[in-house]
């Protein structure tokens, strides 16, 4: 019998004996309802509040990203684009820059007029390794944390958006969702049954407090994560 | 008294003197329960979200079989190599093989509590691989040749001067001991690793039946980069992490987050679905997925304690409990210390060995109350130390009970007795303390209270 037969075998023999469901052996008395297919469903109504309207998930989207050090930057318009861009460019001295192609992403790249190495074809991690930004597109902001959603086939694949010191969203306002729950919904609609292997969550730029818990940003993925909205 | 007992207590008492480790413990926490609290009360309802969390690891756990088919099934179906290990050794096996296969000579790896609790960086050392801790904290302790300190918090026992002075040994590198500039040479030390290992390791913190997902909590983006770089992914998971649904992570990346480590949301929370895929730019172009069992079954054999298997690994009952808070993470001599260690630990390496971490509690319940899943810690010891004793009863425990029962029964004895203790105890103020001392337990580190020559009986009597 292989492994895989011995494991499962134990554990249906180990459930044959029913546990207490969570809750009836502690202070509160017994749960009596029963656990529903999905408890989680409803996480919308614990997790903290958002507000109704657009303005003020965008102001929520503002202020968690200012908490978590990110530079969030809505502009008015994609023309506003490139100055934005160049400001930056300029005040850090970018050398060289790596993207993907994309509507948003491509944009940005090309308005910077810096040699760009684009992931689509495969890259050469030295040469990423080199580059002081990586440009990407997104699938979502959530308001609710102040984090945008990635994944290996919206972001150039899995290392343009970690491996650079500077990450560099451009995202559009239409992207912009209130909670987590949608933004789990968005991305197993959008995706179902063909996942990206590789979906991440961002949440502020790469941080550290393993030493004396103070923070550090920038342990070993980007210490700068600028969004732009547009 | 077994080994580990005494090992236990002799640590434990060294521990619990040492005032700059209690110093370093409290400043490391005392931040952690401000923002925690604050995390806690951004919520809607932190109860309710908890009630949840519990019900849908029940769900996972009590249909396990199911959902781990699913997952695999899943997984496989996108090219992912799905292992099973029983044990340890299985699991060590399964590992060295494949990075032979693979003709490895370099790892790097991150933070995986699991791959602690095999022993897996001491043979593969041991078999000749190159392996390196990415984690900070991690990367910190592996230096000093140590286990993790906290499941969470691996260095969170050493100040920034230590750490200072382990950088200028072992690497020869410490501009100064600023955090910044400490973590700064861990970065590049790491990036030339990342670019050159053959084989990314990692733990995982969820894994998903529904759309057969691995997902990994992480801050530093070490994780990331482990699972983006090297030509070859390897997992190791507990078969316990399994959630039904995708969706759930909705609810339990912030829960981890907060329990944790008093996050809104972990920098990075990343779900991996497979190894490179077609029209994909990078990643390994295998992942293999390794699952533990290592006596995880035994657990859920026992319906009692089942709710152990629900534990997320957030580390919350450690920061709130007043004994790890004293005798330090060190002291377990367990993978997994703290309440939920002391739970698990008798299950996962005997009961007989490990009951003493039972006793190491004093059943406050603050554990219970922090735990974001709602394990019933507390109880749990307590059914510990039930079973410990119903399995092999403690001979002069029992007698002294008997002997306590015969003088309790026997208001003229009783009487007796208390006479006795009045008259003899300024004798035991000559041996306070010491090998002679009859309550020497008691008496090395605290006073025995004096016994009243006049007792509440006599008192109640004679009252006017």
């Amino acid at each position: 019998m292989s492994e895989r037969e011995n494991i499962l075998g134990r554990i249906r023999e180990a459930l044959q004996t029913k546990a207490p469901l969570p809750g009836s052996h502690t202070a509160g008395g017994a749960t009596t309802h029963p656990v529903s297919e999905s408890p989680a469903a409803q996480a919308r109504e614990w997790l903290p509040l958002v507000g109704a309207t657009a303005e003020e998930q965008l102001a929520l989207f503002a202020k968690n990203a200012a908490d978590l050090k990110a530079d969030f930057q809505p502009l008015a318009s994609r023309a506003h684009l490139k100055p934005a861009l160049l400001r930056l460019r300029d005040a850090e001295n970018w050398q060289r820059i790596a993207s993907h192609q994309g509507e948003l992403s491509s944009l940005a790249a090309n308005a910077l007029g810096l040699p760009v190495l684009w992931t689509d074809t495969g890259y050469d991690v030295q040469a990423m390794e080199q580059c002081d930004v990586g440009i990407t597109e997104c699938d979502a902001l959530i308001a609710q944390t102040g984090g945008v959603a990635v994944t290996s086939r919206s972001a150039g694949g899995r290392a343009l958006s970690v491996l650079p010191p500077h990450h560099i969203v451009i995202a559009r306002r239409d992207q912009l969702v209130a909670d987590l729950p949608a933004a789990f919904a968005l991305l197993q609609q959008k995706y179902t049954p063909d996942f990206p292997s590789m979906i991440s969550f961002i949440t502020g730029p790469s941080r550290t407090g393993d030493i004396e818990r103070i923070l550090v940003l920038g342990a070993h993925g980007p210490k700068k994560l600028t969004i732009f909205c547009v | 008294m077994s080994s580990f007992v005494s090992q236990f207590k002799a640590a434990a008492s060294v521990k619990t003197a040492d005032l700059r480790h209690r110093q370093v413990i409290r400043t490391a926490l005392r931040s952690y329960e401000v923002v925690r609290d604050k995390r806690k009360a951004a919520f809607q309802s932190w109860e309710s979200a908890r009630q949840a969390a519990a019900e849908t690891k029940w769900e996972a756990v009590n249909h396990l079989d199911t959902h781990l088919e699913a997952l695999t099934a899943k997984l496989e179906a996108r090219g992912t190599k799905v292992h099973w290990a029983s044990n340890a050794a299985q699991a060590r096996e399964i590992i060295t093989q494949i990075l032979r296969d693979k003709k490895a000579r370099s790892i790097i790896k991150s933070k995986a509590m699991t791959s602690e609790e095999i022993h897996l960086n001491d043979a593969l050392e041991a078999a000749g691989f190159t392996v390196v801790e990415s984690d900070l904290g991690e990367f910190i302790v592996q230096l000093r040749h140590e286990p993790p300190y906290h499941i969470v918090f691996p260095s969170m026992h050493l100040t920034r001067g230590e750490i200072k002075d382990l950088f200028q040994k072992e690497l020869g590198d410490a501009p100064s001991d600023s955090p910044e500039d400490l973590t700064m040479v861990a970065r590049r030390v790491m990036r030339q690793k990342y670019l050159t290992a053959d084989v990314g390791f990692t733990g995982a913190n969820f894994a998903i039946a529904e759309t057969g997902m691995i997902s990994i909590t992480e801050n530093e983006g070490n994780a990331r980069l482990t699972a983006a770089l090297p030509k070859t992914m390897v997992t190791l998971l507990g078969i316990e992490k399994v959630l039904p649904k995708f969706a759930d992570l909705a609810l339990f990346l912030p829960m981890l987050a907060t329990a944790g480590a008093g996050q809104p949301m972990t920098c990075y929370n990343t779900m991996y679905s497979g190894p490179r895929q077609p029209g994909e730019v990078d990643g390994p172009e295998e992942w293999h997925v390794v699952l533990l069992d290592n006596r995880r079954t035994e657990l859920l054999a026992d319906p009692e304690q089942r709710d152990a298997l629900h534990c997320i690994r957030c580390g919350a009952c450690l920061n709130v409990c007043p004994i790890f808070r004293n005798v330090g993470g060190h002291t377990y001599g367990t993978t997994y210390s703290g309440p939920v260690g002391s739970v698990i630990t008798p299950h996962l390496r005997g009961l007989q060995d490990w009951k003493h971490l039972s006793n190491a509690s004093s059943l406050c319940g603050a554990c219970t109350e922090a735990c974001p899943v709602k394990i019933d810690l507390h109880h749990h010891l307590l059914h510990n130390r039930r079973n410990a004793s119903t399995n092999e009863p403690a001979f002069f425990e029992r007698l002294s009970y008997q002997a306590f029962g015969l003088l309790a029964n026997e208001p003229g004895l009783w009487w007796l007795a208390k006479k006795i203790g009045w008259l003899t105890q300024p004798l035991q103020k000559l041996v306070k303390g010491s090998a002679l001392d009859p309550a020497k337990a008691w008496t090395k580190t605290r006073d025995l209270p004096p016994l009243p020559q006049e007792t509440f009986k006599d008192w109640w009597k004679n009252r006017k």
